[in-house]
């Protein structure tokens, strides 16, 4: 296909979140720049983009690849590389044994990636410490699945999202997190008003927007929550006996437990008014057509497997499942944490949906796989691994396409722990990472735009994600990287993979290796795709699996016939004890620190912070933070705070809103220290694991707030990117033509100037304001009026927004008006200043969006979006925008 | 019978109170006005436009003849018309020419005169100050037949009087006996800024010279400028502007109270009840003055009093200076220097030659200096006079009202 322009377009995926929406690239090779738009015939999202997606080709630039191979900081060959990988882990291996070596991987990485990684650690080296990011993501689902069904099966499918009467988000902010299923569900709400949507959620989140009814639970008591619906609907007999009876166990055993707190008892447990939940209950009982759509709220806790469980129970006592329009649905945070989880990627999985839990699987795969020396246990799941790392127990570990020292719980021990490990082997596409930071073998991986394989998205759909430039430098697919090493290590024949259509189609046929009525039904069956030729692979269209020979065009349902993956062929009841978070908070930390993702960033923010739109809506590490915690603890809007738990600390700016509970905080997950010098929030999270799942409790930490005093604070706008000491606070934001620097320090300085002169050329122009008793210093940079820079830096928080200052590295040269104003850090009257940026796609500010509102006299998000443009790409900023008019 | 005011002098004080005398109570007095120059009235300040150029002695007349004749005044002006006695017992006053003049009331505005150095030589012949149409008319003449003229004094005057010559074709050098030019209403990074411009304009500067004597040829015109230093200065030209003093000999004469000028009350009220005085030939409350500014108040206050209404008192207010150099922008009021207890704020931007400089104490606004952009002057007057607590508007106070 080509585009008007006669350049080539190219249908791919999103990397980012588990929606999984389809992508039409135009790509220009030669400039290496592509132009994105939504794939109107993806079924994920029908041309739709957020605002993340949408913002792609400002991603791709070559500055801060990691361009070639690297051992102890210096530049190699491949092969040296390569061979000092293999070196290593074959050494280790030989003194130590297998379980001395680590593979963590990442949903990231490419379901052909994921397998060769899975199949060297489990089926070559041995070893089960082959875990990955998932593990913080989507664990406690899979492990929820497999107890109920006996498999990890997502049920149902996003069209279910328009057939259904009641959809409940479930510790799921979708609005921000998935947002193309969210705008989705939006419209079928548009097209029929009757459908509810209920939102489960301690804060109010974005997606309370279109909420007919927003519990607002205390933190952590979801299980509470759902085992009184079961025991309300056993209560008013809309049980479906029949279905219980016939396609389930364990039922009565799971009621009985659920009935110990009725109705008033979980209100109170749960905090929340009984006519509330009621109203809930009653909802559920009356709408047949009910999805539960759950996320990290439920998955990342103490108890996130049972929250599953407690969950997927009420869907099996109604029988709503498997049918159109109902189930139990997992929104899959990454874009291929289901496409390894097919694979086996997580350390107590082995492969194609097969664990160690059975001999025979074990046997199976071994014989597919030619593995004399498969590793016949499951191995460290991913807090235990860093801990082993800690420990010395593991001696090598090869990290691949994620950011472990800003994600994981505790995260300064996991940084500890990598900065005394032996050998830390890091592939990865971007150079300068916090974790690449401890890497004594670093691999430049290709990234998305240049590497290609499939993916699997939420609805268990594969698509391709395609190549669309040439690598960067010397990059790799992580699939070569992986198959190279395994190679050098002995195991050749094994991993002779030409190309990456040979390791789908070697996936494939595993899933449908012996997988049948005789040797026993696995879920996870692709066998018709492993006869793929190249030009099947090439032009592949997305798919659901299974994709075999019953379902050769894939499958939108499972479970439709009650027939489930168990020994006994019944969908299994758990009996949920609800449990609360581990740690309580205390005297000492007495605020609950919840987590989560913002609307335009993606985890650790290393492609995300290089889209200067996406770094508009929310540039600083916040924290949230109710009214009155606000007063009790003497914390002011905009201004600075340190959380500090039991574990570690960070700093982060005060948003104050009554969205957030008493009692409650909350700070995004991305900040890493390259981009915010205290704004990682993993060092603060307590290491506390599901014992089934282990998956962490990222969304419950006990803390303690207090406002941190800077004897200075400011910010840098500069032109061009600056090598700054760090101070106490320090926040890198890349914006459209210049990076943003947010500082506090505790000790004052007065030689701005000079620091910022040392590292770029002269002969310039400077414009100075000094308020020396007041401690105010302000400067501008100048070259024949074009702006190169501006500081500003205050004893007080009084300074200006970015907003206005920001717009002028925009321009050739600054009119005499803008260059006077400058050290004002803002237009003069009559000189327009937007505001805070709402919409990215179009940037649009608060200030233009109010005005508008106000002259216009607009009163629907509609009116705005023909009047501004404002919401009419992404949506994301819908809600914002309907906030605004309902402040209006 | 209408009473009778006479007023002695016929400059911008005397005639702005005759003026809001007149629009106050037109009918209550018979007035005679006094002048020593031969023309109507007109704005001494502009003299440096008529200089350089730019505005014709006809533009910068407040008020012709004509307008004496229409509202009744009897004006005697001319160098025979100067006031050379009052008779305070008899209430009359007497010109050179034998003119008399009986008065209820006798205005004095006599102004001031220029004060010249006392070094040898002063009096030579090309030696003069800048005070009226004729010193103007002579430079003008000096500037058709000569090249080289020096100015002796880097204030207001001596800058205006030195731009003009240089504009009329002359090779100027100032020569101030202090660093920085306009001491006494800039700082020294405005003074500089200011030095600058000007040279890039042509003129040039001797500064922190010692004056020793001129000298001159045999003629008796000058041709030299002698410094303590020895360095010398040839000239055609020498312009005295180092400041002027309160002409108040006439004053002193008949009897007045006189200190450094004479000496009146907030009712502009002399020892002599009857005798009221104006201008920049008065001391009020130890201050003298040399500013318009102050003189138009005071301009204001005598009127009511002499008009019988009897409720206004003057009071000095911090005057702002201007140089009126076209293009050259520059602003200052107050205690711009600032003590020991006050707090200052600056912006700069060298390259757009703009200074700015705001003096605070105790939350108030106390001085101000601007150069290169002064649209904002009277707005910081404005917040210095009414002494507003400018607390919370610090942080943008320097960018001016439209920050605010």
């Amino acid at each position: 296909m080509r585009a008007m322009n006669n350049l080539p377009v190219i249908k791919t995926t999103c990397p980012y979140c588990g929606v999984g929406c389809g992508i039409s690239a135009t790509v220009d090779e030669k400039n290496r720049l592509v132009s994105i738009s939504g794939d109107v015939t993806h079924p994920a999202n029908f041309g739709r983009l957020c605002s993340k997606g949408s913002a792609l080709g400002e991603t791709i630039e070559l500055k801060g690849r990691l361009l070639h191979p690297q051992i102890y900081g210096h530049e190699v060959a491949w092969t040296e590389a390569l061979d000092k990988v293999a070196d290593i882990f074959s050494k280790t291996i030989a003194e130590y044994g297998p379980d001395a070596v680590a593979i963590y991987g990442s949903g990231q990485l490419l379901t052909e990636d994921y397998y060769v990684a899975n199949k060297l650690m489990k089926g070559f080296i041995g070893s089960g410490n082959m875990d990955t990011n998932s593990r913080l993501c989507m664990s406690s689902s899979v492990a929820g699945h497999k107890r109920a069904f006996g498999s990890d099966t997502v049920p149902g499918c996003y069209e279910d999202f328009e057939q259904a009467e009641m959809i409940i988000l479930i510790g799921s902010n979708a609005a921000w997190c998935h947002p193309v299923s969210f705008q989705r569900i939006q419209a079928a709400k548009e097209a029929n008003p009757v459908l509810k949507i209920v939102v489960i959620d301690p804060r109010r989140t974005a997606s309370c927007d279109i909420a007919d009814l927003h519990l607002a639970i205390a933190s952590g008591t979801d299980a509470y929550l759902f085992n009184g619906l079961l025991d309300f609907l056993s209560q008013q007999q809309a049980l479906n006996q029949a279905y219980i009876d016939a396609h389930t166990e364990g039922f009565t055993k799971a009621l009985q437990v659920a009935a110990s707190n009725r109705l008033e008892q979980v209100a109170e447990k749960c905090a929340v008014s009984v006519e509330d939940l009621r109203c809930f209950y009653q909802w559920f009982t009356d709408y047949e057509k009910v999805m539960s759509l759950y996320s990290q709220g439920i998955n990342q806790s103490s108890s996130g497997t049972d929250k599953v469980n407690a969950i997927i129970n009420c869907h099996l006592a109604t029988g709503r499942i498997g049918k159109v329009g109902m189930g139990p649905f997992s929104l899959t945070g990454q874009p291929n944490a289901m496409g390894g989880r097919e694979v086996g990627g997580l350390s107590h999985q082995l492969a194609a949906h097969m664990d160690f839990s059975k001999a025979e699987d074990i046997d199976k795969v071994a014989r597919f796989w030619g593995a004399q020396s498969i590793a016949q246990k499951p191995g460290l799941a991913t807090v235990d691994l860093f801990n082993a790392i800690a420990e010395g127990k593991v001696k090598a570990v090869w990290i691949m396409g994620t950011n472990p020292v800003v994600s994981l719980p505790n995260a300064d021990k996991v940084k500890r722990a990598l900065q005394h490990c032996d050998f830390v082997v890091v592939s990865d596409c971007i150079a300068n990472t916090d974790t690449t930071e401890l890497a004594h073998v670093l691999l430049p991986a290709q990234g998305w735009s240049e590497k290609d394989g499939t993916v699997t998205n939420s609805e268990r759909r594969i698509s391709r994600q395609r190549a669309l430039l040439s690598p960067a430098g010397s990059a790799k697919p992580d699939w070569w990287i992986i198959s190279q090493v395994a190679k050098r290590m002995g195991f050749a024949s094994a991993f002779d993979y030409q190309s990456s259509r040979d390791i789908f189609r070697e996936h494939a046929e595993l899933s449908g290796f012996e997988n049948n009525e005789h040797h026993g039904l696995r879920d996870f069956d692709i066998s018709a795709l492993a006869a793929m030729s190249e030009q099947d692979y090439e032009q592949m269209q997305p798919i659901q699996w299974p994709v075999n020979q019953t379902y050769p065009q894939g499958r939108a349902r499972f479970f439709e016939q009650g027939q489930f993956y168990t020994a006994s062929g019944k969908a299994q009841f758990i009996a949920v004890e609800p449990r609360l978070p581990v740690n309580a908070p205390d005297e000492h930390y007495p605020l609950i620190l919840n987590t989560g993702r913002v609307r335009d960033q993606w985890h650790t923010m290393t492609r995300t912070g290089i889209a200067p739109k996406l770094n508009q809506h929310k540039p600083e590490p916040f924290v949230e933070v109710h009214p009155i915690d606000a007063t009790t603890y003497a914390l002011l809007q905009n201004t600075l705070a340190k959380i500090e738990s039991r574990w570690g600390s960070m700093l982060a700016r005060v948003q104050i809103t009554d969205s957030q509970q008493l009692g409650n905080l909350f700070v995004p997950m991305h900040w890493t220290q390259q981009l915010a010098s205290q704004g990682r929030m993993g060092p603060l999270i307590n290491p506390v694991v599901d014992p089934i799942s282990k998956q962490p409790e990222s969304k419950h930490t006990p803390v303690s707030i207090e406002a941190y005093h800077p004897a200075w604070q400011g910010f840098i706008l500069s032109r061009q990117e600056l090598a700054l000491a760090d101070t106490e606070y320090r926040v890198t934001i890349k914006g459209a033509h210049f990076y943003r620097y947010e500082l506090a320090g505790d000790s004052a300085r007065d030689d701005w100037r000079n620091i910022i002169s040392k590292q770029l050329v002269d002969s310039v122009q400077w414009q100075e304001y000094q308020d020396t008793s007041k401690g105010s210093y302000r400067a501008a940079r100048l070259i024949d009026n074009q702006l190169e820079a501006v500081i500003f830096i205050a004893t007080d928080n009084n300074l200006p927004e970015r907003s206005w200052l920001s717009s002028l590295f925009a321009q050739p040269v600054l009119s005499l008006n803008e260059r006077k104003a400058l050290l004002s850090g803002r237009p003069a009257q009559g000189i327009a200043d937007v505001g805070a940026i709402v919409c990215a796609c179009f940037n649009v500010g608060e200030k233009t969006l109010q005005a508008a509102i106000k002259e216009k006299a607009l009163k629907t998000h509609q009116q705005v979006g023909a009047c501004l443009k404002a919401g009419t790409n992404c949506g994301s900023c819908v809600p914002e925008i309907k906030a605004l008019l309902a402040k209006a | 019978m209408k009473r009778r005011l006479v007023v002695i002098g016929n400059g911008m004080a005397g005639m702005r109170t005759v003026e809001e005398l007149l629009s106050a109570a037109p009918t209550q007095y018979d007035i005679t006005v006094f002048g020593d120059e031969p023309y109507g009235n007109y704005n001494r300040i502009m003299l440096s436009s008529v200089l350089c150029g730019e505005k014709s002695l006809e533009d910068i007349v407040i008020n012709s003849r004509q307008w004496y004749i229409d509202h009744g005044i009897t004006l005697h002006a001319g160098t025979d018309k100067v006031v050379v006695r009052i008779d305070r017992k008899h209430k009359k006053v007497y010109a050179q020419d034998g003119t008399v003049a009986g008065y209820d009331r006798l205005l004095i505005a006599t102004g001031s005169k220029a004060v010249i150095a006392q070094i040898p030589g002063n009096d030579l012949d090309g030696v003069i100050s800048f005070r009226d149409i004729f010193d103007v008319n002579k430079m003008l003449s000096y500037s058709r037949s000569h090249k080289r003229a020096v100015v002796l004094g880097g204030g207001l005057l001596g800058l205006e009087a030195a731009n003009g010559l240089v504009l009329r074709g002359m090779d100027v050098t100032v020569i101030h006996n202090n660093e920085v030019l306009l001491n006494r209403q800039m700082d020294k990074p405005a003074g500089t800024l200011l030095q600058t411009q000007l040279e890039q304009r042509g003129l040039k500067f001797k500064m922190a010279a010692k004056l020793k004597c001129l000298e001159g040829d045999a003629q008796g015109h000058i041709t030299t400028a002698c410094f303590e230093d020895g360095s010398q200065l040839a000239c055609d030209l020498f312009i005295m502007a180092i400041g002027v003093r309160p002409n108040m000999a006439l004053a002193q004469d008949s009897g007045l109270y006189c200190e450094r000028g004479i000496v009146v009350n907030d009712t502009l009220q002399s020892y002599d009840p009857s005798i009221y005085a104006v201008g920049e030939c008065i001391q009020h409350r130890g201050d003298t003055f040399g500013l318009v500014a102050p003189l138009f108040e005071q301009a204001k206050v005598c009127a009511n009093h002499l008009s019988a209404h009897g409720v206004a008192e003057y009071i000095t207010l911090p005057t702002a200076t201007k140089l009126k150099v076209t293009g050259i922008q520059l602003f200052s009021v107050g205690n711009f220097l600032g003590d020991e207890q006050s707090e200052s704020l600056h912006f700069t931007d060298p390259a757009l030659g703009i200074y700015k400089k705001l003096v605070i104490k105790a939350n108030k606004l106390i001085g101000v200096v601007l150069y290169g952009e002064t649209a904002d002057g009277s707005w910081y007057q404005e917040l210095l006079e009414k002494q507003e607590n400018i607390a919370a508007i610090r942080d943008t106070l320097i960018f001016g009202k439209a920050y605010v």
